[in-house]
């Protein structure tokens, strides 16, 4: 994207297509934008799917790379979604990236915004304030759940658990800077207490 | 910027408008890098705390929204935000603050991860990194509870919904899509109905 051509240029000579023709880049960007379109509640849904087709059905990378991918992405600054990236370059290089990205972004983001447009129109219809209304209790019961299901690894480790609770008490209470609660975390974390 | 960092805690809530494409571009690239094992408290704490460009509900609602499409929520947000204020131009400036450096930054970890993957004080930090992503979470969820006062539904009959949601999808697992058809339609329904009937007597 805005890499520049120079560095996608010499990223292309360090890391190369990896093999794969411009066919199998089509093909690539092509299943991602399928993805697109089926990943209600973020692109990790679709993740089982990426699997298969970038794994098993292609041979394009290793089982292990596919999750080490979803795992740097995580620990990363930034959306999950560029989990897709990695996988986008694993496969084939920077051009992978573009074929990955755009696949996954094109569909979903033309949707959402005409949808958004469509609703901002009739903002004050009845079946479109009946939605926004009915919705935000599903959508607050539903961060819950993304806390919780993050919270997954951690159910073995009562001092994990406590610090999961203790994040939550005071980034409810107070406005500290959340990035200093993330690095509280990083440092107990790496000394070995949770 | 400078200015806001040093507010006083808890300032009179006054909406505001981003100024420019550009301003979108710096916040969401802001809150992005913030973002650690995800963006959306992040989100929550730049959009509404500190730059007043949301009220909670209108928080709620536009994350609701990115939430029943396809895509990101983060994601969505962003487009939608940036093209409610700016058009497509808005939308760009949103995703591109969001995605560009962050992707820059994730491709050069991966290059690094086979060598730190395996050391005990990295996975330790990871860890303790993920924890507090999940609690910060949760902490959002408890900030915007407050948004259910002025919700149509009402507070106790929004935390019954809100709590049988995170039943079904934290605890049982069910498919998002069941959640919202379901757990949502029969939410949606009810909120029709409380609308229709405060307009007609």
């Amino acid at each position: 994207m805005t890499t520049g051509s120079q560095v996608v240029y010499d990223g292309w000579a360090m890391l190369g297509l990896h093999g794969l023709g411009w066919l199998d880049l089509l093909q690539l960007c092509g299943h991602f934008m399928v993805l697109s379109l089926l990943a209600v509640g973020g692109a990790i849904t679709t993740a089982p799917d990426m699997q298969r087709y970038l794994v098993q059905e292609r041979g394009w990378m290793g089982a292990d790379d596919f999750t080490a991918a979803v795992a740097i992405a995580q620990s990363a600054p930034g959306p999950n979604i560029l989990f897709v990236a990695l996988m986008g370059l694993q496969a084939a290089g920077l051009a992978g990236v573009v074929a990955t990205m755009t696949g996954i972004m094109l569909p979903s983001s033309i949707l959402a915004m005409n949808v958004a447009r469509y609703g901002r129109r009739r903002a004050q219809s009845l079946p479109m304030r009946a939605f926004t209304g009915g919705m935000v209790p599903i959508t607050l019961g539903l961060l819950v759940s993304t806390g919780w299901l993050l919270a997954e690894p951690m159910r073995e480790r009562p001092m994990a658990w406590g610090l999961v609770l203790g994040t939550a008490v005071v980034a409810a209470r107070t406005r500290i800077n959340l990035l200093w609660l993330m690095a509280a975390g990083a440092i107990v974390g790496s000394l070995g207490w949770v | 910027m400078r200015e806001a960092a040093s507010q006083p805690v808890a300032p009179p809530a006054e909406r505001r408008d981003p100024r420019s494409c550009r301003e979108l571009f710096w916040v969401f690239q802001r809150l992005a890098l913030q973002g650690f094992g995800g963006v959306l408290p992040v989100a929550h704490a730049e959009l509404v705390e500190r730059e007043r460009w949301l009220a909670p509900e209108e928080f709620v609602e536009l994350l609701s929204l990115s939430q029943v499409l396809p895509g990101p929520n983060i994601v969505n947000l962003a487009l939608i935000f940036g093209d409610r204020h700016f058009g497509w131009r808005g939308a760009l400036a949103g995703l591109a603050g969001l995605l560009l450096t962050p992707m820059v930054i994730v491709l050069l970890l991966a290059a690094l991860y086979r060598q730190f993957a395996t050391q005990p004080m990295v996975v330790g930090a990871l860890r303790g990194m993920g924890a507090v992503a999940a609690g910060l979470v949760v902490s959002t969820a408890i900030k915007l509870s407050g948004t259910l006062k002025k919700n149509v539904m009402g507070q106790a009959l929004g935390a019954v919904l809100g709590f049988g949601t995170f039943i079904a999808v934290g605890l049982l697992r069910w498919p998002l899509v069941w959640a919202v058809l379901g757990i949502g339609g029969v939410s949606m329904a009810i909120a029709w109905w409380r609308l229709t009937r405060k307009v007609e007597p």
